[in-house]
């Protein structure tokens, strides 16, 4: 049997890429690990070895193929002298045949249910709305500059920064060596003296590295210096989990840096999000906390056109109305409220999802408007529950409308250990769109899918 | 304390010219201005109009009266929580240091910030922290704006030989030589991080040499000596203002008083300190330099002492007249208007 060479997956969170070009031709002897193809992730380009040696018999997915799903059979190795079926023959593998080349296999993976606003927008990724959003305010204001670990030659370790270092030059696309208390000091001096750097955090994680100058030099300067020094810095990069790194690459810090005053802390959840947070935190005179999510770089979303769009801080989005239940998310946790408030809408149960966008300010406003209507009120955390922000608002909720609730205040988070490797451990410890669901038919009293 | 140049300069280090008598006065004045300032602060401190954390510099008035007395006009400074000497030493007035310390809203941070956290931009004078070491990342900073705007500054970043063991000083040596950053690292090397002496905490013997790794030229100083300072800063300045990068300067000096005022000193002798005192005070050995070369006479000095006493007896009164902040300051300053 010819062996079939499967689209790799070639980083933690890749589900599909494209086939860019085949380095080898159909009938070419190939050896264990010649370059066979080019993929292109959302990421990288990276090359895609053979496994044996052998003849490359057949090329089942053409060059400039988008879309291509993981473990999608991308050409059949024939070894040991076999020679290749007949091509009329039926196909090799039971396996179904790879998407035609003309039609994309993943459509796209959200839509956003942005308001219904005159607004010209187009389709973008996270990832594009952020690089976007940097490029136009680095156009704006020579001050600005991105700093940290690859971003320049590398165009991002998550490829957020892509082009920039073409555009603005090795001065203002800096790459650090990999010393992330060096650097974010460093980048809070320079800010001290007017300029307004971005610091890019390869995760958030590492930002544990740096959390001393984020706290005693950025947040509490000004307020120590009596107003007369400010820290104009924006820290962004990606949090919480992504997809099987591990307890110390998976923490959510929302809390953590929502608990401090001197910072102001968002966490996008669309493209429209990322854009117009990330372009008022770079104009805000104020240390900015961009938290933003791997799992969302990929997804695409409709951006408003307009190069002056800004998403003011401190304002919530409700994404869906509903009568019945407040669901509030933030993040990656508003597609998990979206998903449970579709299963509970079958179920007669209408939920409104609350996008939080800013953590810090709070727009608890929004959300004792949504109670008053409601009088049911859950919190979708993915990070710890313990002194979490959903028992923030759960406190604030009691102190601002508790005549209005029918229900206690609840909230659903990432459960309460170092997050798992393991796949199925992993899924377990996170908020899901069933868990989500469930919490919610409690509040409802209701005890069981479709039951009243 | 002899002088040792760890590494030669590409630069040629500029003659370290003999300073005017003018000079030498403004160094004088200089010194005195911080000893008196903190003898004071000392008192103010003893009768609780001072609390808190309060620590400082009398012994090593020549450190940075002698680095600034080269400072260039866009040179920016910024150092650790042993500090009212550098503000001095930068311009700021003695008033609105002194009611800082008092907490008062005539204060340089309007009394939210005490003894460790006073700036002024206007005299890029960058605080004033209280994390040991976190000033240093902080510092190279400085030096990365004053090399992205290319306005000819240095930084000029203040160490004690405590905070040389902090990995983000090597964090930030690395930097500041990678990309030539124009910085001085000044090293005040007490010898005393708060109790325990540099034999007990730091490997190696000079402190100097700590940037070695990293190309980074560095002088053992005589830090009790203000010209010795003075010629030292501006081989520093110079050779960090060309764009060859960062310099390394300890000056190896010595604290009368404890770590902080809540500290007896009881690791180190009385005759160690008397020693010092005695034999190695820098305002002393100034003085006895300006009346053997006849730059001034006893009244002239008298006349000197009397005014810088003035000043500080004024900023005393003003730090105590200063009204405390407005109860409703606990809200302000949190964030600037977006």
């Amino acid at each position: 049997m010819p062996i079939e060479i499967l689209m790799p997956a070639l980083s933690p969170t890749m589900r599909e890429g494209r086939l860019a070009r085949w380095l080898k031709a159909e009938g070419d002897a190939v050896k264990s690990g010649d370059a066979l193809a080019e993929i292109e992730t959302d990421k990288a380009t990276m090359e895609l070895e053979s496994i044996e040696d052998g003849i490359l018999g057949r090329i089942l997915v053409p060059a400039e193929t988008d879309g291509v799903a993981v473990n999608t059979p991308l050409a059949l190795l024939l070894v040991d002298g076999e020679t290749l079926p007949d091509a009329n023959a039926a196909p090799p593998s039971p396996q179904p045949a790879p998407p035609p080349a003309a039609a994309p296999a993943a459509p796209v993976a959200v839509s956003a249910a942005l308001p219904a606003a005159p607004l010209a927008t187009h389709r973008q990724t996270v990832r594009e709305a952020l690089r976007d959003a940097m490029a136009e305010e680095m156009r704006r204001d020579p001050d600005v500059f991105l700093l940290g670990e690859e971003v320049g030659q590398y165009q991002g370790a998550y490829k957020i920064s892509q082009g920039l270092l073409d555009e603005f030059g090795p001065k203002r696309v800096v790459d650090t060596p990999i010393t992330e208390m060096g650097f974010t000091g460093l980048a809070c001096g320079a800010a001290f003296t007017g300029l307004k750097p971005i610091v890019e955090f390869m995760t958030f994680n590492f930002s544990l590295q740096a959390i001393d100058h984020i706290l005693n030099s950025a947040a509490k300067t000004r307020y120590m210096s009596g107003g007369q020094l400010s820290c104009p810095i924006v820290f962004r990069g990606p949090n919480g989990a992504a997809a099987r790194v591990g307890a110390q690459h998976s923490q959510d810090f929302s809390s953590w840096y929502a608990h401090c005053p001197g910072l102001k802390v968002v966490a996008p959840w669309s493209a429209a999000d990322a854009k117009g947070l990330l372009k008022t935190a770079i104009r805000d005179p104020n240390p900015v906390v961009v938290l933003e999510n791997e799992l969302l770089y990929g997804q695409t979303f409709d951006v408003p056109d307009d190069p002056d769009f800004v998403i003011p801080f401190g304002q919530a989005e409700i994404v869906q109305s509903g009568r019945d239940i407040t669901l509030v998310a933030w993040s990656r946790m508003v597609q998990v409220a979206l998903d449970a408030a579709q299963t509970l809408k079958a179920e007669g149960i209408e939920a409104e999802v609350i996008n939080l966008r800013s953590l810090r300010p709070l727009d608890i406003d929004t959300l004792v408007a949504s109670v008053q209507k409601t009088n049911r009120i859950l919190t979708v955390e993915e990070g710890w529950p313990v002194a979490g922000l959903a028992a923030e608002i759960a406190a604030q909720i009691v102190e601002r409308a508790f005549d209005w609730l029918d229900a206690p205040p609840s909230r659903v988070c990432g459960a309460d250990v170092p997050l798992p490797y393991a796949a199925n451990l992993e899924h377990l410890a996170l908020p899901q769109p069933d868990t989500v669901a469930a919490a919610a038919r409690t509040l409802c009293n209701r005890t069981s899918e479709g039951g009243a | 304390m002899a002088s040792k140049t760890r590494s030669p300069s590409p630069i040629p280090p500029p003659t370290p010219a003999t300073p005017p008598p003018e000079e030498l006065l403004r160094l004088y004045r200089s010194m005195l201005l911080i000893r008196r300032f903190e003898e004071k602060a000392g008192q103010l401190y003893g009768m609780g109009l001072i609390n808190g954390f309060c620590h400082l510099y009398i012994g090593q008035e020549a450190v940075v009266a002698g680095m600034q007395a080269m400072a260039g006009p866009a040179d920016s400074c910024i150092t650790s929580y042993r500090d009212h000497a550098h503000m001095l030493a930068c311009g700021l007035d003695p008033k609105g240091v002194m009611a800082e310390l008092t907490g008062r809203s005539g204060g340089y941070s309007r009394g939210k910030g005490g003894s460790m956290h006073m700036f002024s931009r206007e005299h890029r004078f960058y605080g004033g922290h209280g994390i040991v070491g976190a000033q240093v990342p902080l510092g190279i900073g400085l030096g990365f704006a004053h090399q992205y705007r290319n306005d000819g500054g240095v930084a000029h970043v203040y160490l004690g030989d405590g905070a040389v063991n902090q990995g983000q000083v090597y964090e930030s040596f690395n930097m500041a030589a990678l990309w030539k950053l124009p910085v001085v690292f000044v090293i005040e090397n007490n010898l005393y991080a708060m109790g325990t002496a540099s034999a007990r905490h730091a490997a190696g013997d000079e402190l100097c040499a700590r940037g070695a790794a990293y190309g980074i030229p560095g002088e053992r100083i005589d830090g009790m000596n203000v010209l010795s300072v003075r010629s030292a800063a501006a081989r520093a300045l110079a050779y960090a203002r060309a764009g060859a990068g960062p310099f390394i300067l300890e000056m190896m000096t010595y604290r009368y008083r404890g770590h902080s005022m809540s500290d007896p000193a009881k690791y180190r002798s009385k005759e160690e300190v008397s020693n010092m005192r005695e034999h190695h005070d820098p305002i002393d050995r100034l003085r006895q330099i300006l009346q053997d070369q006849g730059v001034i006479d006893e009244a002239g000095l008298k006349e000197i002492d009397r005014t810088i006493k003035a000043s500080v007896a004024a900023a005393a009164d003003f730090a105590q007249a200063s009204p405390e902040p407005a109860a409703s300051e606990l809200w302000t300053d949190v964030l600037s208007e977006a």
